[in-house]
């Protein structure tokens, strides 16, 4: 049984429709992410959910009960803040021991809880530093005990990484994922990276100008996107516009009539480059500039009538060729996706 | 100090120091120097501190006015009937003032604009004739009085003027906008989401109030506090138009040694004492808002 159940949650804010008609669900111990850009609606969702916004239109059920009309106070949610909302007057035991309070715990378990909190998190020894005493990186962790101290039934995450430097950001990523599995509870992440939503999230639900685009695996939006929006946001990607004919039919699965106005969309690490004609189809093109990013290069190519390519190749490959090679593009027929909409 | 130069930056740390050394220390000073002298007939009315009797610089200097403050009850009275006084007022400007600061920070909007324009309006009017204003109201045949009897809730006038009552009123009334604007300080730099974490973690909205919105307002309460509280003790407006017979209050006191006994070296005594006892709560506050604004 889903967890989190989201039916036709709209929200409106003035004339702006922050969430249009969201309906989802979200597994029990899935990690799932709301990815979208800035402005999407994802942080409105997350605070229905959380009960800092009411929905205009729609319920909002976790575990079977409809929480929809409860305050923040009654939801058994808890949440992580992008600013981690530490209160600066309270150490960190203080700050973990703070939801245990509102319940009447005894003294002597909330001690003992808000000691197996700072071990999960690695902060056994900061129970006493006040917040600002502490770095970037260990208010996060002190966020994210604090959230998990009650043992909610569901933990929202809002963009959790995104105040962290980048190094920090892999390594929190995987304590995250870790943490998660360990405790097992439900993660609800919101973030508007497309790479933290991949390499963290069991299930991703990619949302679009307060509607929801698509849900899927990692795989299927990264490799398999169903929409231009979704393909251009997952990655790096190339698109081709125009219509069907006859011959593209090895790119099927689309049962599409001929005529059809499509995009071939194209992984810019799906592009072969090669100074003589490959054997098959393929594109001419001359290098217009190189992008080294390390261990891999973005190699900015023009192919005929000015369009504009990008490939992603590992640098080795990429140092024999410089502004104006003449080059050819190919790739394999499998790695092309055909969309629609 | 790039772009302000080293001379600039003296300058600039300077220019504070050099307006209160100009316009407090050294009247602090006069006013010190004269609580030394012995009151005597003439222009200034008070013995010089340096003479020059021929034989060389002479200093006459005396703790007489000093020990007659310790001597006489009358001026410890005054100064504990102000202080008793001013700090009723604060507790009740405070009570007063807390709802009103958080009504007009937290629900955010353009309303708060107005409604702290609203708050500091009277400050248009002079200050007297605010505190004149409150006799033609509570005087025996004033507004109130007459609007009670004629509403029939009572037969014969209230004695609301010139008694404890009215001095409380009229401290309340005046020093009202100096907790407001403080305290409107510390509660709309709130964090809001402090608060939303407070609910979320199940605290029902009187709880995170007591656990979260009140501590961290609480440099706002002491500077409030003290900007109530330290004027108010030294008051002589109020308690001398709003006061009666009864009122003992330290700046009325002052007042009376220095225009009606001309006796300014007792008088100057008094305000040196005045200062001296304002200066150390004024301290312990400051150390006080200093350790929060660190934590």
């Amino acid at each position: 049984m889903a967890l989190l159940e989201i039916a036709g949650v709209s929200k409106r804010f003035g004339t702006v429709a922050a969430v249009d008609e969201v309906s989802l669900t979200v597994d029990r111990g899935a990690l799932f992410a709301l990815l979208g850009p800035s402005g999407c609606g994802k942080t409105t969702l997350l605070r229905m959910i959380a009960g800092f916004e009411t929905p205009d239109h729609g319920r909002i059920v976790i575990d079977g009960a409809d929480v929809t009309a409860l305050p923040p106070y009654a939801r058994p949610v808890n949440m992580m803040f992008q600013s981690y909302a530490l209160f600066p007057h309270m150490d960190v035991a203080g700050n973990i021991a703070f939801g245990l309070r509102q319940e009447k715990m005894d003294r002597r378990r909330i001690i003992a809880r808000v000691d197996e909190m700072l071990a999960l998190v690695q902060m056994a020894d900061y129970g006493g530093r006040r917040p600002h005493e502490l770095s970037g990186g260990q208010r996060q962790r002190v966020a994210l005990a604090r959230a998990l101290a009650k043992m909610p039934k569901l933990l929202l995450l809002d963009e959790p990484l995104a105040a962290l430097d980048r190094k920090l950001r892999a390594e929190t990523r995987l304590e995250l994922i870790g943490i998660q599995e360990r405790v097992g509870t439900t993660f609800l992440v919101v973030t508007h990276d497309q790479e933290e939503a991949l390499s963290m999230a069991s299930r991703i639900a990619v949302m679009n100008r307060g509607r929801l685009v698509e849900i899927g695996t990692p795989a299927e939006i990264y490799e398999r996107p169903g929409s231009r929006f979704v393909a251009d946001f997952g990655g790096d990607v190339n698109l081709f516009e125009g219509e069907l004919t006859a011959g593209f039919n090895c790119l099927a699965g689309t049962a599409l009539p001929q005529g059809a106005e499509a995009t071939l969309a194209l992984r810019s690490e799906k592009l072969h480059l090669s100074r003589e004609p490959p054997a098959g189809f393929s594109v001419a093109a001359t290098v217009s500039s190189i992008g080294y990013l390390g261990g891999v290069s973005i190699v900015h190519l023009t192919a005929g009538e000015g369009r504009a390519l990008r490939a992603r190749l590992p640098s080795t490959d990429a140092g024999c060729l410089g502004r104006g090679t003449a080059v050819w593009v190919s790739w394999s027929p499998d790695d092309g996706v055909v969309i629609t909409r | 100090m790039i772009g302000i130069g080293r001379l600039g930056g003296l300058a600039l740390i300077g220019l504070p120091f050099l307006w209160l050394g100009l316009f407090f220390l050294f009247p602090l000073l006069i006013v010190l120097k004269i609580s030394l002298a012995q009151s005597a007939i003439g222009i200034p009315p008070y013995t010089p501190l340096l003479t020059n009797d021929g034989a060389g610089l002479k200093i006459q200097a005396t703790l007489a006015n000093f020990a007659l403050l310790a001597s006489d009850d009358l001026y410890l009275r005054a100064y504990l009937g102000a202080l008793g006084n001013a700090a009723l007022a604060t507790a009740l400007c405070l009570v007063l003032g807390y709802p009103i600061a958080y009504a007009i920070a937290r629900p955010p909007g353009p309303q708060r604009q107005l409604l702290l324009f609203l708050v500091m309006l009277p400050f248009w009017t002079s200050f007297l004739i605010r505190v004149y204003a409150w006799i033609a109201i509570l005087k025996p045949n004033g507004l109130l009085n007459e609007l009670l009897i004629a509403s029939g809730l009572i037969a014969t006038p209230l004695p609301l003027l010139n008694n404890g009552f009215s001095v409380e009123l009229g401290l309340v009334y005046s020093y009202l906008p100096f907790m407001i604007l403080p305290l409107y300080g510390s509660l709309s730099a709130l964090d809001e989401s402090l608060i939303e974490a407070a609910a979320d973690l199940g605290a029902r909205p009187f709880r995170a109030f007591l656990g979260v919105t009140l501590p961290l307002s609480l440099p706002g309460v002491a500077a409030g506090s003290l900007l109530v509280l330290i004027p108010a003790v030294g008051e002589f407006v109020i308690p001398d138009l709003l006061g009666g017979p009864d009122t003992l209050m330290i700046g009325k006191v002052l007042w009376d040694e220095f225009f009606n006994n001309r006796d300014w070296p007792v008088a100057s005594a008094v305000a040196v004492v005045l200062v001296a006892a304002l200066a150390i709560p004024i301290l312990l506050a400051q150390r006080f808002l200093e350790r929060e604004r660190v934590a």
